[in-house]
């Protein structure tokens, strides 16, 4: 479709063929296709990306070790004795077992309990029992190496205390690949404070995982799924508020800044919003306030990093989202919540308290998680067709305003070179 | 209790907080959300989450409510702004225990439950398996809920946990 591609596989020739219409229709199978899901696992989760695979906080001591994922792939997070943190795939070099089985744990060594093939905290093979065989009978061949069969290892990248691989060799670092804006939300939230870990929440959701970006990169659906936010004043058509696209267009930042004074509807913004009361009111107001804590004229800022990152600046509820896909229909997310060392109880609790914002029991999440469901089934279950991806006109990039899918049209110039679609 | 075995007093109290969770279950299973808040006092905790995060002392909570006002909040935010697909739920409790019935009214107790979801064409998911941590006092109307951690096991949610637990 775009100039100067060669001749694809036969499937994508045929089968799937880009909409004429180019950037503002997206056909349903690149959420359907498995060839797709395939190839995206190679080019993107595989490739040339930074994924999140931890917090520092998580690793607090030599010998921490931390289940993770990049893509669909487990890998072992590590900290080693010298305080370096090691990713490396959770794949025994023998027979290709998933050795590490805990969620989070210590230990000096990773041990695969099939037949006890010992790694050191970096993947280095490090002992495999009887490989001399016994009575001069059985064993590894003479030619067996211990330093040719270690743990697969990956590149790691870190800042602010977040853990990011890659599986690519002769990454750019992870400060060129979000690039400059990004990086600037990015620090206002991990701005050198110490990481506490409040807690997880894991769940699936029956959609593709690019759905996950798309959702942060359309502002247009805060202000009408969201009647929570609506309705008590945190977001609505006319507040101050940008969609941020970083230089590739696979990166965004969704922002807004919470009106002091309560919400400052219009009237003829109201009548748009079939979800807007003005007879609703909160028995607990407090619970929205938002205490000022960073360098940033944001209250709410809502980051994607390609492809498997999420940050969560919710006013003073904080989170990372980890996506995991499984498949093109299902996706795991993964939500570590914190604060920062140094919090007082009372800041702690707020945070708690606004924490019923999101996650899978969340007001806003609930939401998201729905409303991805409802286009994955309707993607699934219907006659093939395409999304309708026209708001805001041809217009790409950063805007500030959110009547707009720019920033989606953004994510898919980017994608489609990728994916040489 | 050490053995195992209720003295009658306890076994009392058991049946009457097993009552007390099938009255709580039922309001839940009949989608009244707004009634759910009348089974806790004033200043009751009320509190969903993961076994890992409550085994590793983790203080977060899918659904977090500190007293009367947030758990009324939550029941107004659930039934009159959130979209959520048409679902039926139903719970299942038991295995009640009474751990302590202290002089000062304050009664601990534990109970598994369970709860399944049901939506329009879809069939029938367990969506949580867990175990309630309780704190009960006694109003005026009897049995009413100081502190309700529940905690699950099944760590993936399915979707959305739309209703409280």
């Amino acid at each position: 479709m775009r100039d100067g591609v060669p001749e694809k596989p036969n499937e994508m020739a045929t089968d799937l063929r880009w909409p004429a219409e180019g950037l503002s229709r997206i056909p349903d199978w690149v959420y359907t296709s498995e060839a797709i899901y395939r190839r995206e696992i190679e080019r993107i989760f595989h490739g040339f990306t930074w994924n999140f695979v931890a917090l520092e906080a998580e690793l607090p001591e030599p010998g921490s070790f931390k289940r993770s994922f990049l893509g669909p792939t487990p890998v072992v997070v590590t900290r080693d004795r010298e305080g370096v943190i090691h990713v490396v795939e959770n794949r025994c070099a023998h027979r290709g077992a998933e050795l590490c089985r805990a969620a989070l744990g210590k230990a000096t060594e990773l041990i695969c309990p099939y037949h006890q093939w010992t790694y050191d905290l970096a993947g280095n093979l490090a002992a495999v029992p009887f490989r001399r065989g016994v009575q001069n009978q059985g064993g590894m061949p003479n030619d067996f190496r211990l330093e040719e069969h270690g743990l697969r290892k990956l590149k790691v990248a870190t800042r602010g205390g977040v853990v990011f691989a890659s599986f690519a060799s002769g990454m750019e670092s992870f400060e060129d690949y979000v690039g400059s804006e990004i990086l600037r939300d990015f620090d206002a939230t991990f701005d050198g404070r110490t990481l506490t870990v409040l807690g997880y929440y894991r769940n699936t959701i029956p959609a593709n995982w690019k759905m996950y970006h798309e959702n942060l990169k359309d502002p247009y659906h805060a202000t009408l799924l969201h009647a929570f936010l609506v309705n008590f004043g945190l977001l609505v058509a006319g507040n101050k508020s940008a969609m941020v696209v970083d230089a590739s267009g696979r990166h965004g930042t969704m922002a807004s800044a919470k009106p002091p004074d309560g919400p400052n509807v219009d009237s003829a913004a109201k009548k748009e919003m079939r979800a807007f009361s003005a007879n609703l009111r909160l028995n607990e107001p407090r619970f929205l306030d938002y205490v000022r804590e960073f360098d940033s004229p944001w209250s709410v800022t809502m980051q994607t990093i390609w492809p498997n990152f999420i940050v969560q600046r919710e006013l003073n509820t904080l989170g990372v989202r980890q996506i995991v896909p499984r498949g093109p229909h299902e996706f795991l997310m993964i939500w570590t919540m914190f604060g920062y060392e140094g919090d007082s109880e009372e800041m702690t609790r707020h945070r708690l308290r606004q924490g019923n914002l999101m996650g899978p029991a969340g007001f806003l999440g609930i939401e998201d998680n729905e409303a991805m469901r409802f286009v994955q089934q309707g993607m699934d279950r219907s006659r093939p067709a395409q999304s309708l991806v026209a708001l805001g006109g041809r217009e790409e990039g950063t805007t500030e305003h959110i009547i707009t899918e720019a920033a989606i049209r953004s994510l898919y110039r980017h994608y489609r070179e990728l994916m040489d679609l | 209790m050490s053995d195992g075995r209720a003295s009658p007093g306890l076994r009392e109290l058991r049946l009457e907080i097993e009552e007390f969770n099938s009255a709580y279950a039922a309001v839940l299973d009949a989608g009244k959300i707004e009634e759910w808040p009348h089974f806790f006092t004033e200043d009751a905790i009320y509190r969903i989450t993961g076994r890992e995060n409550a085994d590793a002392g983790l203080p977060v909570g899918l659904v977090y409510c500190e007293g009367m006002s947030m758990l009324r909040d939550r029941a107004l935010a659930i039934a009159k702004t959130t979209m959520f697909a048409p679902r039926y739920l139903l719970h299942l409790m038991s295995n009640v225990r009474v751990l302590s019935s202290s002089t000062s009214g304050v009664i601990n107790a534990t109970a598994n439950y369970a709860l399944f979801e049901t939506l329009v064409d879809e069939k029938t998911i367990l969506q949580q398996v867990g175990r309630y941590h309780d704190r009960f006092v006694r109003g005026a109307a009897g049995l009413l809920l100081k502190e309700r951690i529940c905690v699950y096991d099944s760590l993936i949610i399915d979707t959305a946990l739309v209703f409280p637990v």
